[in-house]
């Protein structure tokens, strides 16, 4: 049975399935691409073929207009699997945005769960994670570290709805990524018991319109340009981080700069970006979540994308499972938006910003020298015709359906590719 | 210790006074007794718990953390209290569900009242019950280290508000140091179910009547012959407070900073309460600002500390002398109790501020025109008839400042400013010219402003920065600050003053933007030996 190691790679494009020749979230343009989640740093454009949630796909469609969402889109529903050159792929919801998923990759008996970017905590707008035993476990870890330790998201909103009954004449300007923090924001807000109107920032409402149009209802959104500033006294507005202590702010009656981000968490990042009331609401797992996931899932190997991969795998040594960093370059952090880097004052200019694909950054296992072999457009190529896909039966993917690897020994020394 | 968790996070990041106001006022509201009151001691900073210390804090982290994690973390946080506060593991479910979190009466009960073997344990017990926010504010308690941003003086304008407008903040203020903590006497006067509290003979501060400024309009319309004149002496504001119950230095604010100046405390063998500036003197001369600042903000000065920075106290009025309340006397009388009290007692570290008699304004303007020294700041006039009113009571008290000095120099780094201004670049360093080594020439920076310019003015440097930065360094542009590409700002200041503490060896008082120069090259704006010649020589005691 081949070590994943042999057949998952990791290459300067991303994370590279080669018998299947398809990259999972890949940093560059490729041939075939699985997308686990539409933000702009999983999701780039230019993919000839791309296999993802239907969710993401009309996501991707709105974020990045049709022509730009990849050229065969092809959507793969919860519960159904594909075959990829003998590659079996299926997705399971992730609980991170709309749409986002896990992709479970099976090949010759041993099993691969690709976790994309996710949280454990219940969240409205999309369905939640659901764990998959697996013998390799790749994983996030942008908050891996044990400080992080999100609350509640309602009783956030409830300290947000706590401050605008306290200076009902300032306008609340929530700092919120566009796609997934937003519309869970506006969610719990109308859960919490806020009827009123939120106003958005220009850069926001296409998505918020395309949840709507996928089941999610929102409620009364407008647009907080066409506000003057006595009608946004007392309102609540969202606009990308980025806006809310910047020109376009100015806009807003005396507002109260918020912010809802993981980060918030500490202080300092609070301070350091003049944010005057931080609300800690992550769409990403924290320490404890990070840690319940791996011992859920199982898996005797856990690799790190990105984040603070040195105390994940620092504590999933002590549990006796084989950590490693793949130090996949190019995965950023959405709730990390540069602060120092203005939003332009005009509207049409704030939408989130362009992601440069990282020119020279070579992962450490960049070297090997099939990279350029999967590009060739095969029989099984994604596409109508092409793949061999299949209602998932119950049961294919549980873990009966690959024989599981033996938990390898403590550090797992002796762990390396089979 | 929920709400007070939440006050203290929210005082920390509001910038304005206004909601910081409202925020104090609204805990001090919805809280119980004793909660509130001792809160209000904490935000106060009359609260400290001797036997609770940072070695505790890092004792418990280390015996409940894993030592590898919790340095990456402490490394991230920067910041111990908050880092176990943050890291602290969550205790079994049925355990936090069976006893509810703390009362902050319960915390500060227990760090003032527990033996310093058994406080490890009870520390740990609380943390256990507790919230992450709540962590933090237990742990920055016991270290004292709330730094909130909000003076005792806004928690007293809360507590006015409180009253409903039949209460002012310096009733309160006149109260204060003869209470304490947890005030129930106060906010039962303040809610109307109680008497006002009689503070008897102890030494409490009284808020200090304040000047306005002389602007060159005004001065045309100013009575000269219902004025006396005396200098305006560059050193802080204190009031001396003697009395049957204690003796206190204060600094304006109402801080009690008699710790830091024991020489004057024990220099104040009187029954009186004094008003004055507290001065570094050495031999007779008055010292510049710089020099007293190196005797500020410390908890107690070290014997060379006194030794090298000896400070004194010029006098300007009198308001009570043996517990009579000299107050309502016009400001001729008082000061004749002044002069008089000053020649009985003779106080060491102590004289009187002189007052200028000259016949006519226009000699007056000459001699502020004249005033060079760098220890003072200008003219101080007080009308003759003037009670002592505290506050800026209205054409009563006028400070004339001396016309400030300038000088062009060019900006070098730009910082956002906060609440208001946070979308703005309203912070601004700037340097001079000197020569290098090697022949060439380079800015060094010689001061920081963030004042001075119009709402108009401050778009156009907005815009400017964004336009020419070269460097981002977190909330902090690098601007284009070459020979021939820069912005070149017109400094206006009050005086310069040798200081070891700055790369360029001079500090600037009161540095504000007093014109944008957009028609000269940076390469014309001023050298560093422009500024030195500035710098002014010490007054010597009249």
């Amino acid at each position: 049975m081949p070590h994943p190691e042999t057949w998952l790679k990791t290459l300067p494009d991303g994370l590279f399935c080669e018998p299947g020749g398809f990259y999972v979230d890949p940093v560059n343009p490729v041939a075939r691409a699985v997308i686990t989640h539409a933000h702009a740093d999983h999701a780039r454009s230019g993919h000839e073929a791309v296999l993802a949630s239907p969710e993401t796909l009309r996501i991707m469609e709105v974020r990045m207009g049709e022509d730009r969402a990849g050229g065969h889109r092809q959507p793969l529903g919860w519960g159904e699997t594909i075959d990829l050159k003998g590659v079996r792929v299926w997705l399971r919801p992730a609980g991170h945005v709309l749409g986002s998923a896990q992709v479970a990759m099976e090949w010759r008996g041993s099993r691969v769960v690709v976790s994309g970017d996710y949280k454990r905590t219940p969240d409205p707008t999309c369905l939640p994670f659901e764990p998959i035993p697996c013998d390799v476990f790749v994983t996030e870890a942008t908050f891996g570290l044990p400080v992080f330790r999100h609350p509640p998201a309602e009783g956030e909103v409830r300290r947000l709805l706590d401050s605008v009954g306290l200076f009902p004449e300032r306008t609340h300007v929530v700092g919120c990524y566009a796609l997934g923090k937003c519309q869970r924001l506006i969610a719990l807000l109308r859960r919490a018991g806020w009827d009123g109107p939120i106003f958005l920032h220009g850069a926001l409402m296409s998505v918020c319109r395309a949840y709507e149009a996928m089941g999610i209802p929102l409620g009364d959104l407008r647009p907080a340009t066409a506000s003057n500033k006595a009608e946004l006294a007392g309102a609540i507005v969202l606009a990308p981080p980025s806006a809310i202590a910047d020109r376009w702010a100015r806009r807003l009656a005396d507002p109260v700069t918020c912010l809802a981000s993981g980060w918030m968490r500490v202080r300092q990042r609070a301070r350091a970006r003049n944010v005057e009331l931080p609300l800690v609401v992550s769409d990403h797992a924290d320490w404890p979540e990070l840690c319940r996931t791996i011992e859920e899932v199982d898996a005797p190997e856990i690799w790190v994308t990105h984040g603070r991969e040195d105390a994940l795998i620092h504590q999933v040594e002590k549990e006796g499972r084989r950590g490693r960093a793949l130090r996949l370059i190019g995965y950023g952090d959405e709730e990390e938006e540069d602060a120092a880097d203005p939003v332009p004052g005009g509207e049409t200019n704030a939408a989130p910003p362009p992601l440069a694909p990282p020119a020279t950054a070579l992962g450490p296992t960049a070297l090997a020298p099939t990279a350029l072999g999967p590009t060739t457009p095969g029989p099984t190529a994604l596409g109508p015709g092409g793949p061999d896909r299949e209602a998932a039966p119950s049961g294919a993917a549980d873990s009966s359906a690959a024989p599981r690897r033996a938990r390898r020994g403590r550090g797992g020394a002796g762990g390396a590719a089979a | 210790m929920i709400a007070f968790a939440e006050l203290l996070e929210r005082l920390t990041l509001t910038p304005g006074r206004l909601a910081k106001i409202a925020l104090l006022r609204r805990f001090f509201e919805t809280e119980p007794d004793p909660d509130r009151g001792i809160g209000l001691a904490a935000l106060t900073g009359e609260l400290s718990f001797e036997a609770a210390k940072p070695a505790l804090i890092r004792a418990l982290a280390e015996s409940r953390t894993d030592p590898t994690l919790f340095a990456w973390s402490y490394d991230y946080v920067g910041d111990l209290a908050e880092t176990t506060a943050l890291m602290w593991p969550d205790p079994e479910p049925d355990r936090r569900r069976n006893a509810p979190v703390p009362s902050l009466a319960e915390v500060v009960d227990g760090l003032a009242t527990t033996p310093k073997t058994q406080l490890p344990a009870l520390v740990a017990e609380w943390l256990d019950l507790s919230t992450p926010e709540v962590r933090v504010a237990i742990l920055k308690l016991i270290t004292s280290t709330l730094r909130v941003g909000a003076s005792g003086r806004l928690a007293k304008v809360a507590l006015a508000e409180l009253g409903g407008g039949r209460i002012a903040a310096d009733d309160i203020e006149e109260l204060w140091h003869g209470l304490q903590p947890p005030y129930g006497e106060l906010f039962r006067w303040i809610e109307g179910r109680g008497p006002k509290p009689d503070p008897r003979d102890a030494p409490v501060f009284r808020p200090p009547m304040l000047a306005h400024p002389l602007e060159d309009a005004d001065v045309a319309a100013l009575d000269h012959a219902l004025f006396a004149a005396e200098w305006k002496w560059d050193g802080i504001r204190v009031q001396l407070v003697a009395t049957q119950g204690g003796r206190r230095l204060y600094s304006r604010g109402a801080d009690d900073i008699s710790a830091a100046f024991p020489e004057i405390v024990e220099a104040m063998r009187f029954d009186a309460v004094l008003d004055g500036e507290l001065l570094v003197v050495r031999d007779g001369a008055v010292a510049p600002f710089a020099d007293l600042q190196q005797r500020l903000n410390r908890k107690a000065p070290t014997a060379r500390m006194m030794e090298n920075y000896p400070v004194a106290v010029r006098l300007y009025d009198i308001l009570f002398e043996a517990g009579e309340d000299l107050r309502p006397l016009p400001f001729a009388e008082r000061r004749a109790r002044l002069e008089a009290f000053v020649r009985e007692e003779a106080p060491d570290r102590m004289s009187l501020s002189e007052l200028i008699e000259v016949p006519t304004l226009a000699e007056l303007q000459e001699l502020r025109a004249g005033a060079r020294a760098a220890s003072i700041e200008g003219l101080m006039l007080k009308r003759r008839d003037s009670p002592y009113l505290p506050g800026r009571p209205k054409g009563l008290w006028w400070k004339w400042k001396r016309d400030p000095l300038n000088i062009d120099a060019v900006m070098m780094y730009a910082q956002r400013g906060h609440g208001k201004r946070s979308s703005f670049y309203s912070d601004y360093t700037f340097g001079l010219w000197r020569d290098t080594a090697d022949g060439g020439r380079e800015l060094v920076p010689v001061g920081k402003a963030y004042s001075g310019y119009t709402d108009a003015e401050l778009k156009q440097l907005d815009r400017w920065i964004r336009n020419n930065t070269v460097h981002r360094f977190g909330p902090v542009r690098e601007v284009s600050h070459a020979e021939d590409h820069g912005l070149v700002l017109e400094i206006a200041f009050d005086a310069a003053q040798l200081s070891a503490r700055h790369k360029s060896g001079v500090a600037m008082r009161f540095p504000r933007i007093n014109r944008l120069r957009l028609d000269k090259p940076p390469g014309e704006a001023d050298r560093l030996e422009t500024l030195m010649a500035l710098v002014e020589g010490v007054a010597v005691e009249q």
